[in-house]
């Protein structure tokens, strides 16, 4: 069942509940839509602040209705398919790269109560449902079983329209970006996966929902909440930050696109409706990514109730802590400059991967731990273990890395520059 | 040694000597490579990082540049020529659209050229009215460089902060010349217009304006982890390759030679001036963007002393031969009316000779060579312009480098194409 877990399926699927799909899947559809149009507007906004300029202003109250009209724009212009062009990879590209933006959300849980539980018909007990007569739902799309890898899955799918964008255009600068899309999404995803094994590690769960429940339980003290940020001690989610905007091609890991060096990358050829699938599918994935950031470390909806009906309260929290990451977005585009093709490589291989390999098993020996109930000198003895091992890796990688730079120096010649 | 590395010619030169009609029958269609690993690929003419309309062939395998060959004329329009046309006075509004970016440089230079076959002496408050609009001119050059500079490697905040201070230069020299670029200010004989009332308190303010911003820039690029990456250890030249290749201003002077006119071949008043030549040590990009940002505080030093000791008198020679009368006396005077009209039409004779005088532009050695047959036009002018003789240096820069590394060294070279192509 690919909806999955969801209770308003555990007495079976009536027309009913296919109703309620459909009235979720609409409500998705033209949310993602609208926020879309929203973050470009806001984007262009907070970027105008940064650097001392207005921003959009003209179209409707604050120029609110800016994308919108760019929107209306590209729809009419026309629609170019260059002559060495496949044309059609290079008319399917645009849909590769926009749908799989859409699923991902599906999986997002966007709101409900975390704080209190119910027991269900059929004696399981469930938190963060909604009630609506006798239809108790979730406020996700779906809850399948296989949960995160979901994301991971479409995320790898969204690679597809990028590279056959570049490959299908017939020309060379899209065909330097597709490369590169395709080596720095590829490996950016292993320390991404990674990260993401760390908080599934930590939930025993792959379910989206199941994920943030756990981490709505009550936390330290009263005020310091048990999200999996605080949970995998941080180290996860700087990992997924740095893989996030590096699966996202945002600056400063925009090297696909690249203005400065590859005119528009892998769209330079694109016009009209085209690009702009393009262009909401970019900032699509940039709503979906912080939400599964906000789902995966920040405990999703989860919050307290201050005051009023209490459904309302995870939507809220839900919103804010999203708006938190797009902002820090804008903040990144709008600061730092652009790596280098050989940089981001560095930094994906020799860094992330090894650094959440690491920060993985540690987690995993914790929980072995736990499960077994090691007592002090157990514990001691696994951390000098871990550590030697991580050392010895580290040091073979260290080596690794300057006998690779030694051999390059001696095949350029090592009188390069006197 | 390395001198003769840039020298050397066949296969592994790191230019690429390749006709038009080679690299059409090659290069366009990309299913075609040169050879089974190598591609063309064509930057510019337009092109968002290549300052205008440089282009550059660029002979690549994957995303390394193997050799490069930067193609220029896309902005031709022929003014070398143009100012066999027009009268010295003329002149400077002929000179001051080549480099848009210092457009006071090239007006001073050619005004410096004329009047040395002119054989006379400007007034001294001339000279430092000069002095101070062409430190300012440097300024607001670089500035607009560190903007350029941030966009092409993607820090795309810090365009917007250059050009926020540029425009704090400009409105300086609007408020002066009327002009916000190709001011025709510095002419023949001195300059155009007395500075107005109140400009030590406009400069004042604009360089306390600027002082902390530079420190921002410090924050936001110079100490940026991946600013340094990017920029240190590309496009690296030594001394000897630099002189090779005669490049001059912030290019040499990160090979750590420290080359300076205005300390070497003092114009102006620039022996009164206490100031530091800037010098890099590695002569790789992040040097010459170093070497710039410290340049605009120095230019800013000069112009504090310049605020001090801009001394009182005439703004240009009383040279009846050269310089008009003023406009009161036009009303006044039938002489006077004859005499402007005829310095306005046909302009004043020059005495037979040839004279070249050079001055320390924002981008290097900018040099005005004129030879006069005592008419009241050039025989012939040359220009030596920096821009150009500079971009001879990019094949060398970019050779194994990657396609980024391309991006951030024509931005360290700053080539102004206008005055390339002339």
């Amino acid at each position: 069942m690919i909806l999955g877990l969801d209770p308003l399926f555990t007495d079976g699927v009536d027309i009913g509940d296919v109703g309620w799909v459909l009235v979720k899947v609409i409500v998705i559809f033209v949310f993602l839509m609208v926020a879309v149009m929203l973050n470009i507007w806001f984007l262009r906004k907070v970027i105008a602040d940064f650097q001392n300029r207005i921003g959009p202003s003209v179209a409707g109250k604050w120029g609110i209705l800016q994308s919108l009209a760019d929107g209306i724009k590209l729809f009419m212009k026309e629609d170019l398919v260059p002559e060495k062009a496949d044309r059609f990879v290079f008319k399917l590209a645009p849909y590769l790269s926009l749908v799989p933006a859409f699923l991902v959300f599906a999986i997002v849980p966007l709101g409900g109560d975390f704080n209190k539980s119910r027991e269900l018909a059929d004696g399981t007990v469930e938190t963060g449902a909604l009630e609506w007569g006798d239809n108790i739902t979730y406020l996700q799309l779906a809850d399948p079983p296989v949960g995160i890898l979901f994301f991971l899955a479409m995320s790898s799918l969204a690679i597809y329209g990028i590279m056959l964008a570049g490959w299908g255009s017939g020309s060379k600068y899209p065909l330097l970006g597709s490369v590169r899309a395709s080596a720095q999404m590829v490996s950016y995803e292993a320390a991404l996966g990674l990260a993401i094994a760390a908080v599934v590690l930590i939930s025993g769960s792959l379910s989206t929902h199941d994920i943030v429940a756990q981490q709505a339980a009550e936390g330290w003290f009263g005020i310091v909440p048990r999200w999996n940020l605080i949970v995998t001690a941080f180290v996860p989610f700087i990992i997924f930050l740095i893989a996030g905007t590096a699966e996202l091609n945002h600056p400063p890991f925009d090297l696909v696109e690249a203005e400065q060096e590859l005119v528009g990358g892998f769209h330079t050829e694109y016009s009209s409706i085209r690009f702009a699938l393009f262009f909401l599918a970019e900032f699509m994935n940039q709503i979906t990514m912080s939400a599964i950031a906000v789902t995966l470390f920040l405990g999703g909806p989860a919050g307290p109730v201050l005051f009023g009906p209490a459904w309302i309260w995870g939507i809220i929290w839900f919103f804010a802590k999203t708006m938190f990451f797009l902002w820090g977005l804008v903040w990144v585009r709008a600061t730092l400059p652009r790596f280098r093709y050989d940089q981001l490589m560095d930094l994906g291989w020799k860094v992330l991967i090894p650094l959440a390999l690491a920060w993985f098993l540690l987690l995993a020996g914790i929980q072995v731990g736990q499960d077994r109930g090691w007592d002090g000198q157990d514990e001691i003895i696994f951390i000098a273990v871990f550590a030697g091992a991580c050392l010895l890796m580290g040091s073979l990688l260290m080596a690794a890395i300057k006998t690779a730079r030694q051999e390059r120096l001696e095949r350029e010649g090592v009188d390069q520059h006197g | 040694m390395t001198a003769e590395r840039v020298l050397r010619r066949g296969h592994d030169s790191a230019v690429l000597r390749l006709s038009e009609a080679e690299a059409a029958e090659i290069g366009n269609d990309p299913d075609t490579p040169v050879d089974d690993e190598r591609v063309l690929l064509n930057m510019g003419p337009s092109h968002p990082s290549t300052h205008g309309v440089l282009r550059l062939m660029l002979e690549m395998e994957g995303e390394t540049v193997l050799r490069s060959k930067p193609v220029v004329g896309y902005l031709h329009t022929g003014m070398e020529k143009q100012a066999e046309q027009l009268t010295y006075l003329q002149g400077p509004t002929n000179v001051t659209r080549m480099d848009y970016a210092a457009p006071l440089f090239s007006e001073l230079a050619f005004s410096l050229a004329t009047e040395k076959l002119l054989e006379i002496e400007v007034p001294e408050r001339a000279t430092w009215i000069r002095m101070l609009m062409c430190e300012l001119n440097r300024m607001s050059s670089h500035l607009l460089f560190m903007a350029t500079n941030g966009m092409d490697l993607g820090a795309v905040g810090m365009m917007i902060y250059g050009w926020r201070e540029r425009e704090e230069v400009l409105r300086f020299f609007e408020m002066v010349t009327g002009l916000r670029m190709n001011h025709n200010y510095i002419r023949p004989g001195g300059v155009a217009a007395d500075l107005p009332d109140g400009w030590e308190d406009e400069v004042i303010r604009l360089l306390d304006i600027t002082a902390p911003r530079l420190d921002e820039y410090d924050v936001l690029m110079t100490g940026q982890p991946i600013w340094r990456e990017r920029l240190q250890g590309v496009g690296v030249l030594n001394s000897d390759e630099a002189l090779a290749l005669s490049a001059t201003g912030p290019l040499l002077r990160s090979t750590g030679y420290a080359w300076d006119l205005r300390r070497h071949e003092a114009y102006l008043a620039y022996d009164e001036i206490d100031f530091d030549v800037i010098v890099g040590t590695y002569g790789d990009c992040y040097d010459r963007y170093a070497i710039r940002l410290n340049e605009i505080r120095e230019s800013m030093k000069i112009v504090r002393q310049i605020i001090d000791k801009m001394p009182a008198g005439d703004y240009r020679v009383q040279d009846k031969k050269v310089t008009p009368p003023p406009r009161v006396r036009i009303d006044e005077s039938m002489e006077a009316l004859i005499h402007h009209f005829k310095i306005f039409t046909e302009g004043y004779k020059v005495p037979v000779g040839e004279a070249y005088a050079s001055v320390e532009s924002p981008r290097g050695e900018l040099g005005v060579y004129i030879v006069s047959d005592g008419t009241s036009t050039p025989y012939r002018m040359h220009v030596r312009g920096p821009s150009f003789i500079n971009l001879q240096t990019m094949p060398h820069l970019m050779k194994d480098g990657l396609i980024a590394d391309g991006v951030a060294i024509i931005s360290s070279v700053d080539p102004i194409m206008g005055e390339v192509d002339r």
